[in-house]
C-alpha cells in the first residue's frame, strides 16, 4: 500500500516539477521582464536596482526555487497585457468556468446514463439505433463546430437563446453566479450542451456496453428466474454493477471537461479562465500562460492521483500484487 | 481518458502479417470487407475526392483567393449560386467581405488543413515508432524513461497538449516570426501531442517480435542490432502504426481546425478550414451564413469520412473483433 502510494505521489510531484520548469523557462527566455517594466528611458542603475529587487541577479537555480515557492502561494506576478495581478484575473473568472463545467458534467452524466440504459435495454428499437448512429457522428464532430452550429440554429435562425456571454450575473461577494437569473440560465444552455455532448456520448456508450455485459451474466438470469420484476432486475441488480467503471471514467472526464472548456468558452465568448488562456497565448502574455499551465496541470495531477487511489481501494487484485502495475 | 485514446489502445495488439501482392490483396479480407460496406465505400470516395480537390486546388478553383489582384471588392457578399451582376463572375458557394470566392477559399483551405494533418501524423508516427522501437528493443532505463514520459503525457487530453505546446513554442519565438512559422509550429505541436499512441503500440509489438525465432536466427548469424531492428523487426510492427495513423489523421485535422478556430493556429493570411470558420462566425449574425456554413460542412465531411475509414480499417485489421 505504502509503496504504491509513494510511487503515485512521486509521479505527481515529478509532473508538477516538469510543468513548473517549462513555465519558469517561459519567464526566463521570453523577453527581459526588466525592459518590459521600465521602458526605454531607465538608466542602467535603475535596471540593476529592479533586477536585484525582483531577484533576477541571483543564480538560475535560486530563481527557479523562488518561482516554485511563489507558485505554491498562487503568486504569478502581473499580466503583461492587462497590468493586473494574474491571481486576481484568474480568481474573478474561475466561477464562470466552474459553473459551466459543473452544469455540463451534470448534463452529460444524467443524460449519458439514461440514454445508455435505454439503448442497452431496448437494443433493437429504432430509437436506440438512431441514438447510436447520432452518437457516432457526434464523436466525429469537432467541439467548436457543434457550438457554432448550435448558435446558428438556436440564436441566429430561431432566435430563442442568447448566442454569447453569461447574461446577468448575481454577485455573492466571493462568487459571481449566473445561476440565479433567467438570462444567466438561458445563456448557460447552449455552452453546457456543447461542452457536455462529447462526454455524454462517451458515458452513454460505456453504460450501454457495461450493461449489456452484465445482463448476460448468470446472476441476472438467476434473478429473472426467481421471478423478480424487470424493473428490480434491471435497475437494482444490473445497473449497480455497471456503475463502478462508469464512475471512474466520469472522474477522469472531469479534467477533460475543464480542458475542453477552453474551446467552448471561446465559441460563446464565455468570460471564463479558458478564454483568458487563449487570449494569453495569442498575445504571448507569459505570466497568465504560466499560471494557467500550472493550474491545469495541478487539476489533472490531482484527478489522476485520486482515481488511481480509488482503483486501489476498489480493486483488491491491485492490493494482492503489492501495488505493482 | 478520451474516446480517441480508447480507440487506439484497442489496436495495440494486432498481429502483423506479411504484405502480399496485388492479387492477394484483391482477394484479401480487407477488400472483401470493403466491398460489403456501402458506408465505407462512400467514405473512401468522399475522402479521395476531397484529397484530389485539395491537391489540385490551383487548377480547380475559379480564382486564387490569396491574390488580391483576382478579387473584386464589388462582388463582396454575393450569395451562393449567383452570377454577379457587376463582373459576371459565378459564385458557387457565395463570396465573403472582400469578394473572395468561398468555394476557392475552401479548396485552398482544405489544402492547408490536410497538409498540416498529414505532416503532424508523419511527425508523430516517426517519432513514436522510433521511440517505441528503442524502448521495446533495448528495454532497461531507456524503456522506463520513455514510457514514464508517455504515461505523464497521456494524463492530459491531446488537444490540450497541442494547445500548450503551441503556446510554449510561440512564447520562445520572437513576435515578428509568428505568422510565417505558424504552420511549422502547428505541425510540431500537434505531432508532439500525439506520439504516445504509436510508441506504446510499437513498443508492445517489438517486445513480442524480439523473442521470436527469426530474430534469434538473425542474431545467431551475426547481424548487427541496427539491421535486425530496421530490416527485420520494423516491417513486422508497422501494421498497428498504419491503423493508428489513419485514425490519427482525422484527429489531427480536427486538432488543427480547433487551434485555428481559437485564433492560435493558421493566421487569416493563410487560412485553413478552421480559420475560415472563425472568420465566417463574424458574418453569421448579419445574414451571410454561407461564409461560415460551407467551410464548416467541408470540415465535417472531411473529418467524418476519414474517421469512418480509420474505424473500418481498425476493425478489419483487428482479428480480435471479428
Amino acid at each position: 500500500m505504502l509503496a504504491f502510494l509513494i510511487q503515485r505521489v512521486l509521479q505527481a510531484i515529478f509532473v508538477m516539477f516538469v510543468v513548473a520548469l517549462i513555465s519558469f523557462s517561459l519567464f526566463h527566455y521570453v523577453g527581459d521582464p526588466v525592459l518590459n517594466m521600465l521602458g526605454q528611458e531607465a538608466t542602467e542603475a535603475d535596471r540593476a536596482a529592479l533586477r536585484a529587487q525582483l531577484g533576477l541577479d541571483q543564480p538560475v537555480v535560486v530563481q527557479f526555487w523562488n518561482f516554485v515557492v511563489n507558485a505554491a502561494q498562487f503568486e504569478f506576478g502581473i499580466s503583461y497585457r492587462s497590468a493586473r495581478p494574474v491571481t486576481d484575473l484568474i480568481l474573478e473568472r474561475l466561477p464562470a468556468t466552474l459553473e459551466l463545467a459543473t452544469i455540463s458534467a451534470i448534463f452529460a452524466v444524467v443524460m449519458g446514463i439514461l440514454l445508455g440504459i435505454y439503448t442497452a435495454l431496448r437494443r433493437r428499437s429504432w430509437l436506440a439505433h438512431f441514438i447510436m448512429t447520432a452518437s457516432l457522428i457526434g464523436v466525429s464532430l469537432p467541439t467548436f463546430l457543434i457550438g457554432v452550429l448550435l448558435i446558428y440554429v438556436f440564436a441566429v435562425e430561431l432566435g430563442v437563446l442568447p448566442a454569447f456571454g453569461r447574461g446577468e450575473t448575481v454577485d455573492l461577494g466571493w462568487w459571481d453566479t449566473g445561476l440565479l437569473t433567467t438570462s444567466g440560465l438561458r445563456s448557460l444552455i447552449l455552452p453546457a450542451i456543447t461542452l457536455g455532448l462529447f462526454q455524454l456520448t462517451l458515458i452513454m456508450r460505456l453504460v450501454r456496453a457495461e450493461m449489456l455485459e452484465v445482463l448476460s451474466t448468470d446472476y441476472i438470469k438467476f434473478a429473472r428466474a426467481r421471478g423478480l420484476s424487470k424493473r428490480v432486475v434491471n435497475l437494482r441488480h444490473a445497473l449497480k454493477n455497471t456503475m463502478i467503471p462508469v464512475i471512474t471514467i466520469i472522474g477522469l472526464q472531469l479534467g477533460t471537461i475543464i480542458a475542453f472548456a477552453i474551446i467552448t468558452e471561446t465559441v460563446f465568448q464565455w468570460p471564463g479562465v479558458g478564454a483568458l488562456f487563449i487570449t494569453a497565448v495569442r498575445f504571448v502574455d507569459v505570466p497568465v500562460m504560466a499560471a494557467y499551465l500550472m493550474m491545469i496541470a495541478l487539476v489533472f495531477v490531482v484527478i489522476n492521483l485520486v482515481v488511481d487511489l480509488l482503483y486501489y481501494a476498489v480493486d483488491p487484485r491491485l492490493r494482492a500484487q503489492g501495488g505493482g502495475k | 481518458m478520451s474516446q480517441e485514446v480508447d480507440k487506439r489502445n484497442s489496436v495495440a495488439n494486432i498481429a502483423p502479417t506479411r504484405p502480399g501482392r496485388l492479387r492477394t490483396f484483391l482477394e484479401s479480407d480487407i477488400v472483401y470487407s470493403w466491398k460489403r460496406q456501402p458506408v465505407v465505400i462512400l467514405a473512401t470516395l468522399v475522402t479521395l475526392v476531397m484529397f484530389a480537390a485539395a491537391l489540385f486546388a490551383p487548377w480547380i478553383a475559379p480564382q486564387n483567393p490569396f491574390d488580391p489582384g483576382q478579387l473584386d471588392l464589388i462582388d463582396a457578399f454575393t450569395p451562393p449560386m449567383t452570377t454577379s451582376e457587376f463582373t459576371g463572375n459565378f459564385y458557387l458557394l457565395g463570396s465573403d467581405s472582400q469578394g473572395r470566392d468561398v468555394f476557392s477559399a475552401i479548396l485552398y483551405g482544405s489544402r492547408i488543413s490536410l497538409l498540416v494533418g498529414f505532416a503532424a501524423v508523419i511527425f508523430a508516427l516517426v517519432m513514436g515508432t522510433a521511440l517505441g522501437l528503442l524502448a521495446g528493443f533495448r528495454g532497461g532505463w531507456r524503456d522506463a524513461l520513455i514510457m514514464r514520459i508517455a504515461d505523464v503525457q497521456l494524463t492530459f487530453p491531446s488537444i490540450l497538449m497541442a494547445l500548450l505546446i503551441f503556446g510554449v513554442i510561440r512564447g520562445f519565438l520572437p513576435r515578428s516570426m509568428h505568422a510565417e512559422v505558424a504552420i511549422i509550429v502547428l505541425i510540431i505541436a500537434i505531432g508532439l501531442s500525439d506520439w504516445v499512441q504509436y510508441a506504446r503500440a510499437v513498443r508492445g509489438a517489438t517486445m513480442v517480435e524480439k523473442s521470436k525465432e527469426y530474430v534469434q536466427a538473425a542474431r545467431v548469424i551475426g547481424l548487427p542490432a541496427r539491421k535486425i531492428l530496421f530490416l527485420h523487426i520494423l516491417p513486422n510492427v508497422l501494421r498497428p502504426v498504419l491503423v493508428i495513423g489513419t485514425i490519427g489523421l482525422a484527429l489531427a485535422i480536427i486538432a488543427e481546425a480547433t487551434l485555428s478556430f481559437l485564433g492560435v493556429g493558421m493566421p487569416a493570411t493563410q487560412p485553413s478550414l478552421g480559420t475560415l470558420i472563425r472568420v465566417g462566425q463574424d458574418y453569421m449574425f448579419s445574414g451571410e451564413w454561407w461564409i461560415l456554413l460551407f467551410p464548416g460542412v467541408a470540415l465535417l465531411i472531411l473529418a467524418l469520412s476519414v474517421n469512418l475509414l480509420g474505424d473500418w480499417l481498425r476493425d478489419v485489421l483487428n482479428p480480435k473483433l471479428r
